[in-house]
């Protein structure tokens, strides 16, 4: 029934705007559309944004896999290896830290009037990528060094679904009461 | 409806929101929440204005097409969703230097706009390499339970969390 929505390009664009709008919204209010508040996460003195991504991910981690149980939702794990995923992500972090935003809640800083997310940021962002298409060929062999050798976590503990979600529930639930009870 | 108005809301409230849009849009868009390639598109139309066509040429625009989709459209609501939320609660205003860089760092226009665009530039590079962002990798994949997006989140922080504080040490040097 989803078929003809989802294969439907001009109501997918409207519908990608009312996701972001609702998403811009939630990200506002929780604060992390504030360089304040990214910065201190990366400093270690307030802990919203692991507050926000963690609680994210139990909600949505238990919707959409019941879903994909039942056949409604595909999933999109992919492989990741040394030379993309932890190269990658240590640059990535690099400009997490310098910017003070990241690629979603840039957007955000700069609807509630951030000058340095707009220009530093979303400038920067666009040059930045065009550098990666035109370096794209001397960066993508480096990419495949190091593949890891399990796409998902299910695979690397030979276990159900379920059971990595449930003790990854607990251990979150677990990090969520520690940062409250040390005031973070 | 004050609700609306506060500034700030639980941040496990907000990110229990974002888990419960990440339901639909993969129920009714067949995608889940992402941002950074969206930029990388950006920069491709812009490449087309300038050079037309041959920018087609570049087989990275071949994969990412320079075209407007439904995540640009999701970053352009960021914008709009934040300005609202911000609007309702008088925190829209325009603002060069943050806090706490402002206090800790100097109060000059210029070396905050161009670490952001180096900061820029570096998360750009970075999230193409890693194939994702703090969205894509950090919410999106995780949820999934894809151990790519798992290290990559990890690797985020870590990167961050090291550069954050040598860059608010410089000033104690």
């Amino acid at each position: 029934m989803y078929d003809t929505l989802r294969s439907n390009s001009g109501a997918q664009k409207a519908l990608g705007l009312v996701f972001g709008i609702i998403f811009g919204f939630f990200l506002q209010k929780a604060g992390v559309t504030t360089y304040k508040v990214i910065i201190n996460q990366l400093l270690l003195t307030d802990f919203t944004v692991l507050k926000v991504m963690m609680s994210a991910v139990v909600v949505g981690t238990v919707g959409v896999h019941f879903m994909h149980g039942r056949g409604m939702v595909n999933l999109d794990v992919r492989h990741g290896s040394f030379g993309a995923t932890v190269v990658g992500g240590l640059i990535f972090g690099a400009g997490f830290a310098l910017l003070g935003y990241c690629p979603g809640t840039v957007a955000g800083a700069v609807g509630q009037g951030a000058m340095d997310a707009l220009i530093g940021g979303v400038l920067g962002m666009v040059f930045g990528s065009w550098l990666y298409a035109v370096w794209f060929s001397k960066i993508s062999p480096f990419r495949e060094k190091g593949p890891f050798t399990h796409a998902r976590l299910q695979d690397v503990f030979h276990i159900g679904t379920w059971q990595v979600i449930v003790p990854l529930i607990v251990l979150i639930v677990a990090l969520f009461w520690g940062l409250e009870w040390l005031g973070l | 409806m004050e609700w609306l108005a506060m500034e700030q809301w639980s941040p496990y409230i907000c990110g229990a929101g974002i888990g419960i849009l990440s339901w639909f849009t993969l129920l009714l868009s067949d995608k889940a929440l992402g941002a950074s390639t969206s930029y990388a598109r950006t920069a491709g139309m812009l490449e087309r204005l300038v050079r037309g066509n041959r920018v087609m040429e570049r087989e990275f625009f071949k994969s990412v097409t320079p075209t407007i989709d439904w995540q640009w459209m999701l970053v352009l609501g960021i914008v709009i969703g934040a300005f609202l939320s911000a609007t309702l609660s008088g925190q829209a205003s325009i603002r060069w230097v943050p806090e706490p860089w402002f206090s800790a760092l100097g109060t000059a226009v210029l070396p905050r706009i161009l670490v952001a665009f180096v900061g820029g530039c570096l998360l750009a590079l970075g999230s193409r390499w890693a194939g994702g962002c703090t969205s894509g990798h950090g919410i999106s994949g995780t949820m999934q339970l894809a151990v790519a997006s798992w290290i990559a989140a990890i690797c985020f922080f870590v990167g961050g969390i090291a550069v954050a504080t040598l860059l608010y040490a410089l000033p104690t040097l």
